[in-house]
């Protein structure tokens, strides 16, 4: 690969090195600019998305934006109702509050060409993938119907027709296998990138800076995206991280790094764009942070004692991400009316899939035994 | 449409709970996620969330009722323009609805009646319990929680590790209270790095202290199984005796309920194929208290396996100063002419029960549970075989190479003469475990397949 042309900066900076050429050490060896700005490369993506930080979207996105998200939010809630009548099981992990995340990186990837990897709390990606809410609630209620059948639940769901790879129960397991998926990207040539979501918590997993490390060293074409909802389940980031500004944290490995918020989608949608592009040109990964709030517990049996329920209240009054958009769309003079008849339809969207969920029949017996293996032996 | 507010279940094993406190009264005005109610469970005190909006109507339930069963309407709230004061209870009155599918009744329901009666004969090693002696009730999470805690009263170098474990009192509970007495110096709460902080705790007991490491559950100790396997289980024979690992992993093994196939794995089978390690895998309180006890004392790295459906069971514990008892001995919990059973951890409540049925038969059941997995008590399991001639093995794990291959293994070799017909293992299905209910039931062991495995060996119908 070519030296890549260097980053337009506008400021008159250089990029170090063009360190993002394969042939690391030898064009490390002849570098030019480093005397100027040796960092350069690990801000600049900031600078960049600092200038615009908000993405103009036209009124039939914003809708869009606003639609995807409140389907999340009802569906979630309803979830959760399903959870205490005890028709979904086991561990539930609703994604109420962090909606402007999911929808603000979906919407900024191109479909059919990215792929994205997650963990646990899945649900609301794989609505903002446009999965049909029914398929999903069935999974959540263990049905045939179910997009595993079953067999997998609300913590492992996957669409590979949406390049969609999970849904991974393990904390931090998901991280080497993202930069898996964009290796593929890599090697195939696809032009694709693979977005990575992890936790606060999972941020402190070991594996997340190997991967960063060989990231990095090959170029690999992937988002590194730090959902930091501010908890791991009752550790709040500040008892369990020794640098909690999580963007940084590629700084060793230089990767550069953008901190967003996530509880903008408007803003989400912006940066996702600038690291992207930068991606794209074959400059290596990105590390963003966006942060953002879980307004539940961790999982539906978690009794959240380890913060008041006034730093709940006040995030839900002061930064809901739909109630913001909710907000400019008034402005732009959508009605009132308008707002209401869209979320009458949701709601009903959302009935149907609990109906479905909850009255289509079990597995089949047979299926216990089908997909351990793909061959016969 | 008036909406009625049931009774939510707030844990995936919360069957009934106390509805402890109303916080909204009749004729309240409330929103989506409006604090509703505070409710018991039998882990921790939860918050009830509004989700829809409305009114509310009648309170059906007063707040400190107790035992107020899962799915009951506690409530009824009515919407816009519905009149709250008119509205009706449900007609069914409060009965919980019918909404589990293929509800499954825990089959380990009697087992812990059966075992208050059963009290165990005191075998070879097990200290006496003098006369006299006060019996109380505990739960294995207490048991566990009281065996660190004596430890850590006992012993300065003791202290226990782990996420969740201080300021959330443990994911599980187990550890409640532990950071109260002992502090954060004694009780750590580490991030989520399960290969960084089990390495941490082995260097640590390398370097003298005595390391509790708790894992939230077994299956997260797969990010950490280099160093239990590779620093912990072999320094000393490395070293040549010189340096010793005396630390304890600890935690949840085995299904749960509904977690699906990454969170239900069985890890007795893995460990126990490690040389240099002890594998305890205890069945009731009594066990589970003076096995820790015994585990924290050791001088071996050793992994302490729990199980999560069995922390909230009750059972007999004496109360004794220092209850410690042997690592390596099985325990005759039943004894049989018939046949024997073996089995461990959460298996032996599901053997007691088929013990009872298959006595309704008239065939009468020896249950022997290993309890500590390596090293093995060869000797009990071999001598109740020579009495009863036929031996099956009830296993909550999968069948290939599993504990109960290595017991078919041992009969084999050692008690070839003694068997009069082949030693069976009822095991789950050879499958990741499944999150649908009707396929996580089938494919678990229960009760009527250890009394089908038992009847095939006794040779009846
Ligand atoms: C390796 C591993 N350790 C522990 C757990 C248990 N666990 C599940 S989620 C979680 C907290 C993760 O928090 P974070 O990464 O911030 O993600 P969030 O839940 O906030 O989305 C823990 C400790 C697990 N699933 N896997
Ligand atoms: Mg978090």
């Amino acid at each position: 690969m070519a030296k890549p042309a260097s980053a337009n900066s506008g400021s008159g900076k250089r990029r170090a090195s063009p360190r993002k050429s394969t042939a690391k050490t030898e064009s490390s060896a002849n570098s030019q600019g480093a005397a100027q700005d040796e960092n350069f490369a690990l801000h600049s993506l900031q600078e960049e998305f600092e200038k615009n930080k908000r993405y103009k979207a036209s009124e039939e996105e914003l809708l869009t934006f606003y639609e995807q998200m409140l389907l999340i939010r009802r569906f979630e809630e309803r979830a959760g109702q399903l959870y205490g009548l005890g028709y979904i099981g086991g561990f539930c992990h609703l994604y109420i509050g962090q909606e402007a995340v999911a929808v603000g990186v979906q919407s900024a990837l191109e479909e059919g060409k990215d792929s994205v990897i997650t963990g646990y709390r899945d649900h609301g990606h794989m609505l903002a993938y446009g999965i049909d809410p029914k398929i999903i609630m069935a999974e959540l209620t263990g049905r045939q119907a179910g997009i595993s059948h079953g067999k997998g639940g609300s913590m492992h769901m996957f669409s590979t027709e949406k390049a969609f790879y999970g849904g991974h129960g393990i904390v931090g397991a998901q991280v080497p296998l993202g930069a898996g998926l964009a290796l593929s990207h890599q090697y195939k040539d696809d032009g694709g990138i693979c977005a990575t979501y992890f936790g606060d918590g999972a941020a402190n997993q070991g594996q997340v800076y190997e991967t960063f490390n060989m990231a990095s060293l090959w170029n690999l074409p992937m988002i590194f995206i730090v959902e930091n909802n501010q908890y791991a389940m009752g550790t709040s980031v500040k008892r369990s991280s020794a640098e909690t500004e999580f963007y940084r944290r590629g700084t060793a490995f230089r990767i550069p790094g953008m901190k967003v918020n996530g509880m903008d989608v408007l803003e989400v949608h912006q940066a996702v764009h600038v690291a992207a592009d930068h991606v794209r040109k074959g400059m290596g990964p990105v590390l963003m942070e966006l942060e953002t709030y879980r307004y539940r517990g961790h999982s539906m049996s978690d009794p959240a004692k380890y913060r008041s329920r006034e730093e709940v209240q006040n995030v839900r009054e002061h930064s809901d991400p739909i109630e913001h958009i909710k907000k400019d769309l008034m402005e732009m003079g959508v009605s009132e009316d308008k707002l209401k008849q869209l979320d009458k339809d949701i709601r009903a969207k959302v009935a149907d899939a609990a109906d479905f969920a909850e009255n289509s029949p079990e597995p089949e017996a047979s299926e216990l035994y089908t997909d351990v293996l793909v061959g016969n032996y | 449409m008036a909406i009625e507010l049931k009774m939510p279940a707030l844990s995936p094993t919360m069957e009934e709970g106390t509805l402890a406190k109303w916080l909204v009264k009749e004729g309240d005005e409330i929103s989506s996620g409006d604090i509703l109610a505070e409710i018991e469970t039998d882990k921790a005190t939860m918050e009830f969330e509004a989700v829809d909006e409305g009114t509310v109507g009648k309170l059906l339930v007063d707040e400190g009722t107790e035992n107020v069963k899962v799915g009951t309407v506690i409530a009824m709230l009515a919407e816009e323009g519905e009149d709250a004061s008119s509205l009706e209870a449900p007609s069914a009155s409060s009965e919980p609805t019918e909404s589990k599918p293929a509800d499954e009744e825990k089959p380990a329901a009697s087992s812990a009646e059966i075992m208050t009666q059963e009290q165990p004969k005191p075998k070879k090693a097990d200290p006496e319990i003098p006369e006299g002696t006060n019996m109380v009730k505990a739960t294995v999470r207490e048991a566990l929680r009281d065996a660190m805690a004596e430890e850590m009263r006992l012993d300065e170098r003791v202290f226990v590790m782990g996420e969740e474990v201080a300021e959330y009192q443990g994911a599980y509970k187990v550890t409640q209270g532990l950071l109260d007495e002992f502090g954060p110096k004694r009780v750590i709460d580490t991030p989520i790095t399960e290969y960084g902080f089990a390495g941490i705790g082995t260097g640590a007991a390398m370097g003298g202290l005595r390391p509790v490491v708790e894992f939230m559950t077994f299956n997260f100790a797969m990010q950490a199984i280099d160093h239990i396997i590779n620093s912990a289980a072999k320094t000393n024979y490395m070293s040549g005796g010189q340096m010793r690992c005396p630390v304890v992993f600890r935690g949840p093994n085995g299904a749960a309920s509904r977690v699906a196939a990454q969170h239900s794995q069985n890890y007795a089978p893995w460990y126990s194929a490690v040389p240099g390690l002890i594998v305890i895998a205890p069945y009731d309180a009594s066990d589970a208290k003076g096995l820790l006890k015994a585990a924290i004392r050791c001088e071996d790295p050793v992994v302490f396996l729990e199980n999560e459906l069995l922390y909230g069971k009750s059972f007999e514990l004496a109360q004794l100063d220092d209850h410690v008892l042997p690592i390596g001995k099985a325990r005759i919990m039943r004894e049989g002419s018939d046949v024997t059973i073996v089995s461990y951890s959460i298996g032996v409540g599901l053997a007691l029960e088929a013990a009872e049925k298959l006595a309704e038969e008239g065939i009468d059941a020896e249950i022997i549970d290993l309890r500590t997995i390596r090293p093995l008590d060869r000797e009990t399991v071999l001598e109740s075989l020579a009495k009863t001639n036929r031996l099956i093995v009830a296993e909550e794990g999968f069948p290939q190479c599993s504990v109960a291959a290595e017991i078919q293994a041992i009969c084999m070799e050692d008690g070839f003469d003694n068997l009069d017909a082949p030693v069976l293992r009822v095991c789950n299905e050879d499958v990741p475990l499944p999150y649908a209910a009707n396929l996580e039931k089938m494919a678990l062991i229960d009760s009527d397949r250890i009394i089908a495995a038992a009847k095939k060996v006794c040779y009846v119908d």
